[in-house]
């Protein structure tokens, strides 16, 4: 049974040392910042090439005219979906141990989809016309065809990324305040302007709860919507090993688990860069492992129901498409996917694999690699051999589609780093939420 | 420049202490007091007894606009330059539920944002005194009072255990 968790510190030492992960970076900080400036422009450079050259610098091949980029959009908007779990669902249902992970994981979130949105617009080649994807009244009084999944992504991506922005923004404003009440100078009156006047009294907290819990309530069916609609421009299509009523589902549960990976992936090293070990302890990373350990589960038995189905629905080309995902050209990544994901995951049983974070980290570079994988798989096999076998090829991929996947690595580690030492990585208010008022007459 | 609200500041480092506090001066008829705590507490809310905020009607009208606004917008277009596809309905409802749906949580999540900084910057009494302590570890109740007033309500905080308080003239 988990038990309750409080804080050791009193509401002050709380403030002191959040506010410390704002002083001097560390020399671990800056080599870090240092590596994802140099991975962003390494993607900067292909980018401008792409734009140069066209696409004909990547590896597409006929019939793949979906590969790298549409399986790193799909990686990306599946990692952004941790944060928001643990920041809305896991709100509504007052789990004390989010407190102490939500605000880095929000930021995750955040800076993930907005990774993810560069690769639709990378994708479609004439990126300059990137807005015809929205409705808008042009010239020739044509609209988007609202029949199409990949609208319906538009929509569902945009409006994730605007609410778990404001989300992000909400949450940080009393937290600002805190911050702007501990600095002097130019930082004083930075921060008192991101604070939007707030000083916590009543009536702000009374209008902000209130705002904040529905704020969660909405973004919650938004979580689960968002990567479902992503696996219908999937589903909806007819392509052998894509065409499954499983996919909702089994997209959410995955996207979740890489979600959580990258949260580990980021969590270890940051809290002790910013010397927060004291508060994000073995209790907050256990619970964690235990949400992989549940989602790396429901992708077990999906990855099983995929290849049952495919079987037992006596299809040929669905048949074929798992046999070669297992045995075919691409059975490294078959079952690079297959390993990562669903055996990785199975470790987690362990208590002490759970609460040893040297473990954990290499079991989270597992479950980034493996969920990379899996989105690779799913899009490069199923379309590398459909329905023709005269039209079947094989992606090839070249520098440009390493050097943008290299690239987004960058964007997304400089934002969430900058981020971590500009603003609390570590809600201020919600962890002193959780710690009880001294009382004069004593006891809690 | 607006002028400083006149009435007395006491700052608290316990929670019994300050709702004591609270108790006695709305005992007194003191009702408009602004408090102040650095995270929401459930005792303070509890003697304040403040009705529901209205942040909710924000959403529901935000959603209800955004759903209706996802289902106009698509029927409306799709009608508008009719594209017939494999003898399918112009404009349908199921595809465009996740429109609908989308544009519901959208609006309904700005709305709730709009509602809080609204309904923040309506109720605010302007010019009211705040201390740092507030945002870190001490929980601040102002009571606006007239200057013969304020001595009795400083007594009447320093009972209740203030361990500071100050006036606002």
């Amino acid at each position: 049974m988990a038990h309750a968790y409080t804080p050791a510190q009193t509401h002050a030492e709380v403030t002191r040392d959040v506010v410390a992960t704002l002083g001097t970076p560390s020399r671990g900080y800056v080599m870090m910042l240092a590596g994802a400036v140099g991975l962003f422009l390494v993607g900067l450079f292909t980018f401008v090439m792409l734009l140069k050259e066209g696409l004909g610098l990547a590896g597409y091949n006929p019939p793949v005219m979906w590969s790298t980029y549409i399986t790193t959009f799909v990686f990306w908007v599946g990692i952004g979906h941790a944060g928001t779990l643990i920041s809305a669902i896991l709100f509504l249902f007052r789990s004390q141990w989010r407190t102490a992970v939500y605000r880095a994981t929000e930021a995750m979130t955040v800076f993930a989809v907005m990774t993810a949105g560069l690769f639709p617009i990378i994708h479609i080649g004439r990126q300059w016309v990137f807005y015809w994807l929205l409705p808008y009244p042009n010239q020739r009084y044509l609209w988007p065809n609202f029949k199409s999944p990949l609208l319906w992504d538009v929509f569902a991506i945009s409006t994730y990324l605007t609410v778990s922005t404001t989300f992000l923004v909400v949450g940080l404003v009393p937290d600002i305040a805190a911050v702007r009440d501990q600095v002097s100078g130019w930082r004083k009156k930075l921060y008192a302007a991101c604070s939007l006047g707030w000083t916590g009294s009543d009536n702000q907290w009374r209008h902000y709860t209130r705002g904040y819990l529905y704020l969660a309530a909405l973004a919650t069916p938004l979580v689960l919507s968002v990567h479902s609609v992503v696996s219908w421009d999937f589903a909806m299509s007819i392509i052998p090993g894509w065409h499954g009523t499983i996919f909702a589902p089994y997209f959410v549960a995955g996207a979740i688990y890489s979600g959580i990976g990258m949260v580990f992936t980021l969590l270890i090293p940051l809290r002790k860069m910013l010397r927060v070990e004291h508060m994000i302890v073995d209790y907050h990373f256990d619970n964690l492992a235990k949400l992989t350990l549940f989602t790396g589960s429901i992708l077990f038995y999906a990855y099983a129901m995929e290849y049952f189905v495919a079987w037992y629905s006596g299809n040929p080309f669905e048949q074929v498409t798992f046999w070669r995902r297992a045995f075919g050209p691409m059975w490294w990544a078959g079952w690079s996917m297959i390993i990562c994901n669903a055996f990785v995951s199975q470790l987690l049983w362990f208590r002490k694999i759970r609460t040893n974070l040297t473990a954990l980290f290499i079991i989270s570079i597992f479950i980034n690699i493996g969920m990379w994988f899996e989105r690779y798989v799913i899009i490069v096999s199923s379309l590398s051999n459909d329905y023709e076998p005269w039209a079947w090829g094989q992606l090839n991929p070249t520098w440009a589609d390493w050097g943008i996947l290299a690239g987004s690595f960058g964007w997304f580690g400089m934002y969430f780093l900058l981020f971590a030492r500009t603003f609390p990585i570590v809600a201020i208010q919600e962890i002193k939420e959780t710690i009880p008022f001294p009382r004069k007459r004593g006891g809690h | 420049m607006a002028t400083m609200t006149p009435g007395v500041l006491g700052s608290f480092v316990h929670v019994d202490a300050a709702t004591d506090a609270i108790r006695a001066l709305k005992a007194q008829g003191h009702t408009d007091l602004t408090v102040y705590t650095p995270a929401p507490n459930h005792e303070i809310e509890e003697v304040l007894d403040h009705p529901v905020s209205p942040v909710r009607l924000f959403t529901l009208v935000g959603g209800l606009t955004g759903c209706a606004a996802g289902f106009a917008m698509t029927f409306w277009m799709s009608n508008d330059w009719p594209l017939l596809v494999g003898g399918k309905p112009i404009a349908t409802v199921p595809p465009y539920v996740v429109l609908g749906f989308e544009l519901m949580i959208l609006l309904g999540a700005l709305s709730t944002v709009a509602g809080v900084i609204i309904m923040s910057v309506v109720n605010a009494r302007k010019r009211v005194p705040y201390s740092e302590k507030f945002s870190d570890d001490h929980i601040g109740v102002f009571v606006p009072c007239r200057a013969e007033q304020a001595a009795a309500v400083e007594s009447l905080l320093k009972r209740a255990g203030s361990v500071e308080v100050t006036h606002a003239a």
